[in-house]
């Protein structure tokens, strides 16, 4: 990782445990205050913890022109998105994709060019609908690798990410304690409830956290879609496509609907919001991948619309296309956030109930 | 350029701000000449963190009860009984009303945690600290219509008999005229002004630091005080804190804070002890601390201790100096070695039995035979490595403000002024007249901000 960025972090933080008024914001400053000296390992995790909420940022009575500058939400943005470069597997691909938006269009187009040329060469295989673009096997063949060598690339890095930041044996409480600060993003909430300083400087606001929790839903929702209907096709071998009133649909529709809404959303309160008080560096990255989301659902959405016309074969393929792509970035890209934070969270969790019991003991 | 408005706000702190506010409520057109810049803005209450509060039973985040009687006893206690009574009930009794109030406004509280736990029954802390309170509070302003302007210092109020015509503004660089109905006073005491500081004090003061805002230089109440307005507080005195020598000159704010000093020996540039580091724990010794140090040669004094004690306090904003031998680390403090090796020597040889050693507690582990004496903690300093801070005086605030009746109203030598008010820090000296008690600064800023603004668009309607 990279020294000066863990030395501005590690100044900054040393600055914020002499201080303290920010403890009440999330989970960040507890994290601080529990120690004295800051190992890179601990910053890592620091960074990790920090949702970029930036109530601590307008709090701060020692921002620039103060002459201790500080920007804590910058400096841990740029340590994590470090982090994530350098605990990638394989890493060179980290740095291809987290501050490239361009890298990330150029591999998305690649993904559309991909299954146009298989659909040239492997469609019309007997099948229908769908499948008479491109057959169900050469769908399973290319998406099984694609979802889950991603899969294994992120595994590789979370464990190392757990040995960097020295994570203990995993208690299901822990997991369930991560899954409640992500349920309810209590880290984009300010401790206060209010929400999170972003589109509007000091104001805080919802915004961001519904747009997060938008996608989120809608992610985990079109995943659902899927999955339902792998189950469908071979558990009951009833193939796509599918009605309204069915799983993949009802799980299909408002997930492509919320993803899509959502990550447009977020483009917008992007747009908006102080480039300087995230990693400005991986700016064109995080939009160009919000963007992709985007237009996977979109692109789904359109495919159910359009999906009796002439359009539909182009459409497919520019959907799987985008699928295609959006699986491969994940682990190199803005994506990766999702399961290191998670992660992260289950550290602090862990963490946190080790004090509890120090405490106690005292 | 003249500039009309009802009611004008001199200064854009929490006073400023909460007198600003309740005057726009009323219905008032309201400026606000706030010197700083914007990043800059709010005074002193940007290093602010808790408001003291009356309660009868669980408050928002007050636990417990915090009688009027009490209150006022504590307050009796820091000042040693220089107090306006009358004035000084009045805010106690008001502040209960004032957390909803601040609620309502925007300002958000958080519970006690680390290491303020002591003040959860008398002190509401803001989320954030004060810097989110004003940010709050601009916020509040601006909805109402409150015109803003920054880097705007005023420079003059001119009085007619018992009455303020005109004040003159710096805005955009240029001199303006502005010709307010009412005006509200609320830009704090001359504390970042060295010169006066040095002229009320003495020389020593050039070596002062200033723990908040470079921009609360005075310039409006020496304007009003040469013009005769009734004045109140002692002229000569500030309140001062021991703080990090290597603090900037100003607005450290709350980081500069050393807390080592009950677990440390304090030297003098040459090396001697003057003082009992022990006598009492750190918050009811940190500002006599700062008077001790601005008595001492060069107004610097260096606390020293060993690595046994070095995680029993507060972590401090700059490293210490480290080094494995008292003559090594007087070195390195510039400290006369010799000399320092002989007070360490004298110290550790006057302590006794250590086995009550109790970091939270007085302890009574004490020196014997050693002038002066440590009282508490007095353990040896023998432990390598070593570990120096350097202290200076930090001040807070001075106590010279304006003199002002249960309505903020000022006054002259003829009787009340017609259409002057003021609050927060600048009249703070009528109710804290030496002392200080955490958080009740932002309490008379609000109570008689909102008294003051409450009046101020009573008069301008």
């Amino acid at each position: 990782m990279q020294a000066d960025l863990l030395q501005e972090a590690r100044r900054q933080v040393e600055i914020c445990n002499a201080c303290r008024y920010c403890e009440g914001y999330c989970s960040v400053f507890p994290a601080v205050h529990r120690q004295r000296a800051f190992s890179d390992g601990d910053l890592t995790q620091l960074a990790n913890l920090c949702h970029n909420c930036r109530g601590c940022y307008y709090a701060c009575q020692y921002t620039a022109p103060h002459e201790f500058a500080l920007n804590l939400p910058k400096a841990l943005a740029e340590v994590r998105r470090d982090s994530w470069e350098s605990l990638a597997w394989p890493n060179g691909l980290a740095r291809a994709f987290h501050r490239n938006g361009l890298m990330i269009a150029a591999a998305t187009v690649v993904g559309f060019a991909i299954i146009f040329w298989l659909a040239r060469t492997w469609g019309e295989a007997g099948g229908s609908g769908f499948y008479a673009v491109l057959s169900h096997t050469a769908m399973v063949a290319i998406f099984t690798p694609a979802f889950l060598l991603p899969l294994a690339s992120l595994a590789v890095s979370l464990n190392r990410y757990w040995r960097a930041t020295g994570g203990g044996a995993i208690r299901l409480a822990d997991i369930i304690d991560a899954l409640k600060s992500v349920g309810t993003m209590k880290n984009l909430a300010s401790g206060h409830g209010d929400g999170c300083n972003f589109e509007d400087e000091d104001r805080f606001s919802q915004a961001r956290r519904y747009a997060h929790q938008m996608v989120l839903g809608g992610f985990l929702l079109c995943f659902a879609s899927t999955a339902s209907g792998t189950v469908l096709h071979y558990g009951f071998d009833m193939p796509a496509p599918y009605p309204l009133w069915s799983l993949p649909k009802m799980f299909g529709l408002p997930g492509g609907v919320l993803m899509t809404a959502g990550a447009l959303w977020m483009v917008w309160l992007k747009l908006r919001a102080d480039r300087d008080l995230g990693d400005p560096s991986a700016w064109s990255g995080d939009m160009a991948f919000t963007l992709l989301l985007g237009f996977v659902g979109a692109s789904g959405l359109a495919l159910y619309w359009l999906g009796g016309t002439p359009a539909m074969p182009a459409l497919l393929a520019l959907h799987l296309g985008s699928v295609l792509s959006f699986f491969l970035l994940t682990p190199y890209a803005k994506m990766a956030h999702g399961f290191y934070r998670m992660t992260a969270l289950v550290e602090e969790a862990q963490h946190q109930r080790a004090t509890e019991a120090d405490n106690a003991l005292k | 350029m003249t500039i009309r408005c009802d009611v004008a706000v001199v200064g854009g702190g929490n006073a400023a701000l909460c007198a600003a506010i309740t005057a726009a409520e009323a219905g008032a057109r309201v400026m606000v000449f706030e010197a700083a810049p914007k990043p800059y803005r709010g005074g002193n209450s940007r290093h602010t963190r808790n408001f003291r509060c009356l309660h009868h039973g669980p408050l928002g985040p007050l636990t417990g009860t915090y009688d009027e009687e009490e209150f006022l006893d504590d307050l009796l206690k820091v000042t040693g009984g220089k107090t306006d009574e009358t004035l000084a009930r009045l805010v106690i009794c008001a502040s209960e009303a004032c957390l909803p109030w601040m609620e309502a406004h925007g300002v958000r509280f958080q519970p006690s945690l680390s290491g303020t736990l002591s003040l959860a029954r008398t002190n509401a802390f803001f989320m954030g600290g004060g810097k989110s309170l004003v940010n709050a509070y601009y916020r509040t302003a601006a909805a109402l219509g409150v015109e803003v302007h920054y880097d705007a210092p005023v420079t003059h109020l001119e009085l007619d008999g018992n009455r303020v015509v005109r004040l003159d503004v710096t805005k955009d660089g240029r001199p303006c005229r502005v010709e307010p109905k009412a005006v509200v006073v609320a830009s704090g005491g001359f504390q970042a002004d060295i010169d006066w500081l040095a002229r009320a004090w003495g020389p020593a003061a050039r070596n002062f630091l200033i723990r908040g805002t470079p921009y609360n230089r005075g310039a409006v109440l020496a304007d009003l005080l040469d013009q005769d307005v009734a004045a109140v507080g002692d002229p000569t005195q500030c309140h001062a804190v021991a703080i990090d020598g290597r603090a900037p000159k100003y607005d450290g704010g709350i980081v500069t804070r050393l807390d080592c000093v009950p677990f440390s020996i304090v030297v003098n540039r040459n090396g001697e002890r003057f003082y009992d580091e022990g006598e009492d724990v750190w918050p009811k010794r940190y500002a006599i601390w700062g008077r001790l140090v601005a008595g001492q040669p060069d107004q610097v004094a260096y606390a020293i201790i060993d690595a046994r004690s070095l995680d029993l306090f507060m972590p401090s904003v700059y490293p210490p100096t480290t080094a494995d031998s008292i003559e090594d680390l007087a070195g390195k403090l510039g400290l006369p070695g010799p000399r320092l090796r002989a007070t360490v020597d004298n110290f550790n040889a006057a302590c006794g039995d250590i086995s009550g050693f109790h970091p939270t507690e007085l302890d009574g582990v004490a020196t014997r035979g050693l002038s002066p004496p440590k009282t508490n903690w007095a353990r040896p300093i023998a432990e390598p490595p070593f570990y120096g801070y350097p202290l200076r005086t930090g001040v807070t605030f001075t106590y010279l403000g304006l003199k002002v009746d249960g309505t903020a109203r000022c006054s002259r030598a003829t009787g009340p002024i017609a259409n002057l008010w003021a609050a927060g820090e600048t009249m703070a000296g009528s109710i804290l007249g030496q002392g200080y008690l955490a958080g009740l600064g932002m309490t008379i800023g609000t109570v008689f901000g909102r008294i003051a603004g409450r009046e101020a668009a009573a008069h301008a309607s």
